[in-house]
């Protein structure tokens, strides 16, 4: 699992790409009661705001981690925004992409430099 | 953060796993480790416990004091019986409102709770006004705290007996621990509960006294702001400020007859002319309360159209949050008359994108008062 400084992650499997927020992130948050996901088949850039996740008090935009496509979204987690709090590195994963350029992933960093930058 | 005011409960909110955020001047709990869903429902449901000593508390001593409030704020003083509390605000000559508050007849003096980011403001608007004949004392050494919900009077009452024969806005002195506390039946979340001035350095010992019950949790900022918003109860800096009327802001209930057109003590208040001649003639605008359709909470500052494409703003969301009670986004803005009937379909845009909302009665979930 990859880390970004946006507190994402991500998961390489045989080259498609789950995403997610950290517990870190998710904790942070707070209770979240929104969750808007992009349609699969959009072309995103990093760094382009991709999700918009609302807790109580505010919202926050997700940015893509890495250029590519997106693959498939977690419609689960649109209909049940709290499996966000509850289950963020696992069941709550935000949407599943293809890397145009994989070798982006390269830059982001593994858990234990994840764990160093959150402090 | 340096320069902020603590409270007297500040240790406690720390030691409570608290999430503390710059309000107003003070270093205050947002939250707890519950989360403010469950501190919401907590205090629906059963019971919270509030810290709001950031508030402002003074008392006006002197013979004229009633009838000298009467010159800042257009509420009958004077007709209070002892014993009782009324909301209340302070108008400015253009008849906007310059604070909300509580005020107490508490026989040899009246009691007045104010907006913490306000009260500097209030005490000099007080004195200027008030004084010499009438003595302006800024009560500063004693924290107040906010127990609420519907488990609130068994809590209380589990340390002096007389908080159950309180009615909503009734006022007391009450002996908890031994300590004589000053507490009002009343609050800002819609539920039943108390407001409980207590010497602050009992503060801390009374919190936890309250909070070793099983029915009473800490509660903060967080989910104070998503209970009034449910309960249809105005912010001032955002649902009310210097720029909108009692009469804009539907808060005329909170004005008595003998303070308006044809009453016994009729105006004689900062605005009267203005705010008299609104109730008569009515005003352009109103607040609201506004239900998204979707889930998208709508926040403070969506503008709001009448069309889902094209035409002019023609309002404002002032508060919006997620309301765990009704398990959906409400919000409460300012429209004009024509699109303020309940059950009118307005727009806000959100991210560029414009979200239908409807026009709804306010409050949004039913108040538990004791009457």
């Amino acid at each position: 699992m990859k880390f970004t400084e946006e507190h994402e992650w991500l998961l390489d499997e045989s080259g498609v790409i789950t995403v997610g927020i950290t517990e870190h992130a998710a904790e942070q948050l707070g209770d979240i009661v929104f969750v808007e996901l992009p349609d699969a088949g959009t072309e995103v850039s990093k760094d382009e705001e991709v999700v918009v996740i609302e807790s109580v008090k505010a919202a926050s935009d997700i940015l893509a981690p890495i250029d590519g496509e997106i693959v498939e979204v977690n419609e689960a987690i649109v209909d049940n925004p709290a499996m966000v709090n509850d289950d963020p590195q696992g069941e709550a994963w935000f949407f599943k992409m293809k890397a145009s350029d994989p070798s982006q992933m390269d830059d982001l960093m593994d858990e234990a430099g994840y764990k160093d930058f959150i402090g | 953060m340096a320069g902020l005011h603590k409270t007297p409960l500040y240790d406690l909110h720390v030691e409570l796993g608290a999430k503390m955020v710059p309000f107003a001047g003070y270093d205050m709990p947002v939250q707890y480790p519950a989360g403010i869903m469950a501190e919401h429902r907590q205090t629906r449901e059963l019971a919270g416990l509030f810290d709001v000593s950031h508030m402002g508390q003074v008392k006006l001593h002197g013979a004229g004091a009633a009838a000298a409030f009467e010159a800042l704020i257009p509420m009958d003083v004077a007709g209070l019986a002892e014993g009782r509390q009324r909301y209340g605000f302070f108008t400015n000559d253009v008849g906007g409102i310059e604070d909300d508050l509580m005020f107490a007849n508490r026989g040899d003096h009246l009691f007045v709770v104010v907006n913490a980011a306000c009260k500097d403001a209030d005490i000099a608007r007080m004195k200027a006004a008030l004084e010499p004949e009438v003595q302006v004392e800024p009560v500063t050494d004693r924290a107040l705290l906010a127990l609420q919900g519907p488990a609130a009077e068994r809590a209380l009452a589990a340390l002096d007996p007389r908080a159950a024969e309180m009615r909503f806005m009734d006022v007391a002195n009450l002996h908890l621990l031994g300590v004589e506390c000053w507490v009002s039946r009343s609050g800002y979340t819609g539920e039943d509960g108390y407001e409980i001035s207590v010497p602050e350095r009992l503060a801390e010992q009374l919190a936890r006294h309250l909070l070793e019950q099983d029915d009473v949790l800490p509660i903060g900022l967080g989910a104070r702001d998503s209970l009034r918003l449910e309960a249809g109860l105005c912010l001032y800096g955002q649902d009310i400020d210097a720029a909108s009327t009692p009469v804009e802001a539907g808060l005329v209930w909170a004005i008595q007859t003998t303070r308006r057109s044809g009453g016994a003590r009729a105006g004689g208040f900062p605005g009267a002319e203005r705010i008299l001649g609104q109730m008569a003639d009515g005003a352009d605008s109103k607040r609201v309360g506004l239900r998204p359709e979707g889930r998208a909470p709508m926040r403070e500052g969506v503008p709001l159209f009448a069309e889902a494409k094209g035409g002019a703003v023609v309002g404002r969301i002032t508060s919006g949050s997620f309301g765990p009670t009704v398990g959906g986004p409400v919000a409460m803005g300012y429209l004009p008359n024509k699109f303020a009937e309940p059950g009118t379909r307005v727009f806000g845009e959100l991210r560029g994108k414009r979200l239908p909302l409807t026009v709804s009665a306010l409050p949004f979930v039913a108040a538990g008062f004791k009457r």
